[in-house]
């Protein structure tokens, strides 16, 4: 490790808390805005505002409670999934396909859809030879857009539930969807998408194009309207990319600048969230508490990942190469990553995209080492609360957060509270389905990957490792990251499996969060007294940090003796 | 039900139309026209003839040429169709790949370079890339070469090592990312440098 390559890693710390907190803030204007935001700036925004209103038929002073809220949630991702599944499998008779890709197989259409409309953007696909542009743009850049927004919303709603006292009512979904959408995710992905293209990120209709090389061979190369989607992808803890290799290919990540602003893009919005709660529930301290259990723990990822690839796999030390860091190389564990990003840059991405729910990659992690690849399989495993998912992050820590504070509870025998509500036996059910669910769903579908004969078609590499990919494949899923062991295949067993994964790991938690936010909001404040926990010092954050390793850090850590551990130590 | 039900279908429609057909045509027409030549796709033309991206890797097998880095894709530096590698960091097939591809350097650069060993190849120079299509080496593997690529075109050394300093991107910012030499920019340049 250069002490070059750990000074960029600081400073990328320092820009994102200096970019993530005034966000945060505007953030939570744009949510509790009692009257339309932007009308204070543009009249004519807040006539769009207002026709979009008008055109889903929603009054948007007219609160829903939490249940309300939800269906509203569920139907309108049903109705996209439609949507994207439609768009798949008609590509072949509709616009904007200059190469002339065909229909997307059924299976590979079904798993794709799920993943899209879950924010997973799991992809049984290489984008460049499978999707038309058109799909690529409307139905999967489209979706990006707004299964960010849906989970931003679902945020937004939770929160006012902390907040309020005494009401059922959690918000208008129509009107956080639009405010996420055209006030957070719009202007953040066309500035980043400018940057993009100036840099080389093409943005373009024209079609793949034949190039005559020096040596006289034919080469064909694929563009698109890369730009834009790559934006969204980054901003919305999407992750999806139009190339195969997502943000490893040069078109979508030219240089250090990019990648730079793509990686800093994938945390962006799920820390500026957690100052946002700050503000909206008024605990400041309290939300930068959360911010420090977040950061520690993404700090310690990094702290692994990055020396176990400045070491290199064994394979590579053994063949006696030069994988010393200098003179001109960045050494280490190169397989499946780029000269210009180097391992610093690699193994930040990897671990940054694993604590959110983002799930884009600039480096192949199924080439990473055994230590180094378990970091991210571990930071999916914790249920992406390590900053998370644009939405889900914060309302996933929630569930971890309640638990603390009732173990807290426990020890010092009484009620415990958090932030003002007696929390009680409904909240603490809600928020254990929550926390257990989805790691209980991955490990279960693993089993079922591994020991079944369909399942096992998928695993690419042998021994241990097959493992890890099996084992990383339905995390990745079941936690709605989007991110891969690459060499697991797409079989019609793989893709169904993996496609009830994210569906249930996306809905699942998702209503757990709005039961817990309609629950508390119902509730009157308990007055603070001598034996309430406090939840704006360290020992919160501590605590907190130890309830997530406890839940979900002990249920990983027998699969990982079956994967990585078995990896490491027998090679 | 059937309210949310009818919200959705309008709203999934004003959606598709407005962020999925409008915002990628306006914005595609913003960077054709302010960043024409990157929103294509960074092409290199010679002649009027298109003969890559600097942006995507072209196989060079040439000994007057330098050589990208081994690629994961089929066939390999596929600009249609990007991949990992995906082999694990046990699996026998990497480290058998990776002797290969050892031997073959030796056996390309050691008569250029007397004492090569193994010791002395880069990493990059026998690992795959992320994308297939890297299209950059490190300034150590271009080095490696330089001897080689000189010899052949009967050029001083100075003069190719000029050459590699010129046509590497270094950091951005000064500060940000690894250093890389751009294979077909630089193969062109000493193109146009005659011989």
């Amino acid at each position: 490790m250069s002490g070059q390559g750990i000074a960029q890693l600081l400073v990328w710390c320092a820009v994102l808390i200096a970019l993530a907190y005034p966000l945060g803030l505007y953030m939570a204007r744009v949510y509790m805005g009692e009257r339309f935001l932007a009308g204070r700036w543009f009249g004519g925004l807040r006539l769009i505002e207002r026709g979009f209103y008008r055109a889903v038929r929603t009054d948007p002073r007219r609160e829903q409670d939490w249940k309300s809220y939800a269906k509203t949630v569920l139907v309108f991702s049903a109705v996209f999934w439609v949507v994207v599944y439609a768009f798949q499998r008609l590509q072949g008779h509709l616009f904007l396909n200059p190469d002339h890709l065909p229909g997307v197989p059924s299976h590979i259409a079904l798993n794709t859809a799920s993943s899209f409309i879950t924010n997973t953007n799991w992809q049984y696909y290489g984008g460049e030879s499978t999707m038309s542009y058109l799909t690529q743009i409307a139905a999967l850049a489209g979706q990006q857009f707004v299964s960010a927004a849906a989970g931003m919303a679902v945020l937004a709603a939770v929160v006012r539930g902390l907040a309020r006292r005494s009401t059922k009512e959690l918000g208008n979904f129509w009107v956080d969807l639009y405010r996420s959408t055209v006030y957070i995710l719009l202007p953040l992905s066309l500035i980043l998408a400018v940057v993009l293209v100036s840099q080389g990120v093409p943005q373009t209709f024209g079609g793949h194009i034949s190039a005559h090389t020096l040596e006289g061979v034919a080469q064909t190369i694929a563009r698109g309207p890369v730009a834009l989607m790559v934006a969204i992808k980054q901003l919305g803890t999407n992750g999806g990319g139009f190339f195969n290799s997502n943000s490893a290919v040069p078109f979508e990540n030219p240089n250090g600048l990019t990648n730079l602003l793509e990686s800093l893009s994938i945390l962006l919005i799920p820390a500026a969230q957690v100052f946002m709660f700050g503000k909206m529930v008024l605990a400041r301290r309290h939300a930068w508490m959360v911010f420090a259990a977040m950061f520690a723990m993404f700090a310690v990822g990094l702290a692994i990942a990055f020396p176990a690839e400045q070491h290199g796999s064994q394979v590579l030390r053994a063949s006696g190469v030069n994988i010393t860091q200098g003179h001109g190389q960045s050494g280490g564990n190169m397989s499946d990553k780029e000269v210009r990003f180097g391992i610093a840059d690699s193994a930040l991405w990897a671990t940054a995209t694993t604590d959110a729910s983002n799930g884009s990659v600039n480096s192949g992690h199924d080439a990473y080492t055994p230590v180094g690849g378990a970091v991210p399989l571990v930071n999916i495993f914790v249920g992406e609360v390590i900053f998370g998912g644009v939405g889900s992050g914060l309302y996933g820590m929630f569930f971890y957060i309640i638990i603390a504070v009732f173990v807290a509870g426990l020890m010092v025998g009484r009620t415990p509270e958090y932030l003002g509500k007696k929390i009680e036996a409904r909240e603490i059910k809600y928020a254990a389905v929550g926390a257990l669910f989805v790691p209980t769903m991955a490990l279960a579908f693993t089993a079922v990957s591994v020991v079944t004969h369909a399942g096992l078609g998928s695993i690419f590499n042998p021994g241990a490792h097959g493992f890890s990919e099996a084992l990383y494949a339905y995390t990745s899923q079941s936690n709605n990251n989007g991110s891969a062991f690459a060499g697991y295949g797409a079989t019609s067993f793989s893709a169904s499996l993996g496609s009830v994964a994210m569906l249930f790991g996306r809905f699942v938690p998702l209503l757990a969060a709005l039961a817990i936010g309609g629950s508390l909001a119902a509730k009157k404040s308990a007055p603070v007294s001598a034996g309430t926990f406090r939840t704006d010092g360290a020992t919160f954050a501590v605590l907190l940090v130890g309830v997530i390793v406890l839940t979900a850090g002990l249920m990983v850590f027998p699969a990982l003796t079956l994967g990585p551990i078995v990896e490491g130590l027998t090679h | 039900m059937l309210r949310d039900l009818k919200s959705s279908v309008v709203a999934v429609v004003v959606i598709t139309v407005v962020f999925g057909l409008g915002l990628p045509a306006l914005f595609t027409g913003f960077a054709q026209l302010a960043f024409a030549h990157q929103a294509d796709g960074s092409l290199v033309t010679v002649n009027g003839t298109v003969v890559g991206s600097r942006l995507v890797a072209q196989a060079f097998t040439k000994p007057q040429f330098f050589h990208e880095r081994p690629s994961g894709s089929t066939p390999a530096y596929n600009g249609a169709g990007t991949t990992f590698a995906n082999l694990g960091p046990t699996n026998p097939a990497l480290a058998k790949a990776v002797r290969q591809r050892a031997e073959a350097i030796l056996k390309l650069e050691a008569p250029y370079n007397p004492g090569l060993t193994i010791h002395q190849i880069p990493v990059d120079a026998v690992t795959t890339s992320g994308s297939g299509v890297d299209p950059d080496i490190s300034p150590a593997y271009a080095q490696l070469q330089a001897r080689r690529v000189a010899a052949v075109r009967h050029l001083p050394l100075a003069n190719v090592e000029r050459l590699i300093d010129q046509h590497t991107d270094g950091r951005s910012l000064g500060f940000f990312g690894e250093p890389g030499v751009n294979v077909l920019e630089l193969n062109l340049a000493l193109d146009q440098a005659g011989h």
